[in-house]
C-alpha cells in the first residue's frame, strides 16, 4: 500500500500541460500557390467568409504563415489531408 | 486563348488554341505519371503479368518516406513540420488516398479537355477538378524552375535564348489560367 504524498509536485507554470493544448493546422506560404487561389480554397474548404479567408490568405503571404483552424488532432489531420489534396503547404502541430 | 469566364449555373468557359491544349494535356498527364504508386514507369519495365506480386509485396509492409525528389516532396507533403515519425505515421495513412486524389483531378481535366482544343465548357465541379490538376502543374514546374516570390524578376533576367525561358514562360500562362479559372468560379 502507498500513501498519498503529503504534497504534489505541481506545475510551477502557469503553462498548460502538453496534452491540454490544442492541435493546429497551419498553411505555409509558398512562392506557388496564387492569392486568389488560396482565400478560393480557404473558403471552400472551411466555409470562411471571403473577409475572413482573405485575411488568412494575407497572414501567410506577409508572416509566412497562418493558424487556419485548431481542435482534436484528428481534425487537424483531416484538414492537412484536404490541404494537400489542393496544393496547400500545410503541416499540423500543437499549439504553442 | 480566351481566359474562362463565368457561365449561368456555375460554371466556366474558355477558348484555346490547339496547341494550348495539346501542352496542357501532356503537362496533366506527367502529373498522372508521377503521382502514379510507383512512379513514372521506367522505358521497358513492362512486367509481364498483369499484377506485379513482387512489388505489390514490397509495398503491403512498406512505410512510405518523404520523397527524395523534389516535386514529390512538394505535392506529396509531410503532415508535420518538425516531427519525422509523426510525419511517417501520417504518410502512411494518407498518402495513397492523395496520390489518387491527384491523379483524379488530372484526368477529369484530361476528360474535358479536347485535343483539338476549341471551346472548353465546365460544370462547377469541372473546374474545380481543373483547378487542383493545373496547380499540381504550376507546382511541378515552379519546383523545377526553382520559383521564388520574386518569379518576374527571375524570367526578366534570363536572356531570351535561354533554354529555361520558354519554360517560364508556360509557368506563367498556367498562372493566368488558373487565376482567370478561380476568378470565374469565385
Amino acid at each position: 500500500m502507498s500513501v498519498a504524498p503529503a504534497e504534489v509536485d505541481l506545475p510551477r507554470s502557469a503553462d498548460k500541460p502538453v496534452s491540454d493544448r490544442p492541435w493546429v493546422t497551419i498553411v505555409w506560404n509558398d512562392p506557388v500557390n496564387l492569392m486568389t487561389y488560396v482565400t478560393y480554397v480557404f473558403q471552400h474548404v472551411f466555409g470562411f467568409p471571403k473577409k475572413k479567408a482573405t485575411k488568412l490568405m494575407l497572414d501567410v503571404h506577409h508572416k509566412g504563415k497562418a493558424v487556419v483552424a485548431a481542435g482534436a488532432r484528428e481534425a487537424m489531420e483531416h484538414n492537412v489531408e484536404v490541404l494537400h489534396g489542393y496544393g496547400l503547404w500545410a503541416t499540423v502541430q500543437h499549439d504553442n | 486563348m480566351e481566359p474562362f469566364r463565368p457561365t449561368r449555373g456555375g460554371g466556366a468557359r474558355a477558348w484555346l488554341a490547339a496547341a494550348e491544349a495539346s501542352l496542357l494535356r501532356s503537362l496533366v498527364a506527367q502529373i498522372i505519371a508521377l503521382v502514379a504508386p510507383d512512379g513514372p514507369p521506367a522505358a521497358g519495365d513492362q512486367p509481364d503479368d498483369l499484377l506485379d506480386w513482387n512489388a505489390l509485396d514490397a509495398q503491403m509492409g512498406q512505410t512510405p518516406e518523404s520523397p527524395d525528389d523534389p516535386v514529390l516532396a512538394r505535392l506529396l507533403p509531410d503532415g508535420y513540420r518538425d516531427d519525422p515519425t509523426a510525419s511517417q505515421e501520417f504518410r502512411k495513412y494518407t498518402e495513397a488516398g492523395l496520390r489518387s486524389a491527384k491523379q483524379q483531378a488530372a484526368q477529369e481535366m484530361l476528360d474535358t479537355l479536347p485535343e483539338a482544343g476549341g471551346k472548353i465548357q465546365l460544370t462547377h465541379d469541372q473546374g474545380h477538378a481543373w483547378l487542383k490538376a493545373l496547380n499540381d502543374v504550376r507546382l511541378a514546374l515552379g519546383v523545377r524552375l526553382g520559383v521564388t516570390e520574386e518569379f518576374e524578376e527571375q524570367w526578366g533576367a534570363l536572356r531570351a535564348d535561354d533554354p529555361q525561358w520558354a519554360a517560364y514562360e508556360v509557368y506563367a500562362w498556367l498562372g493566368a489560367v488558373q487565376e482567370s479559372l478561380v476568378q470565374a468560379l469565385a
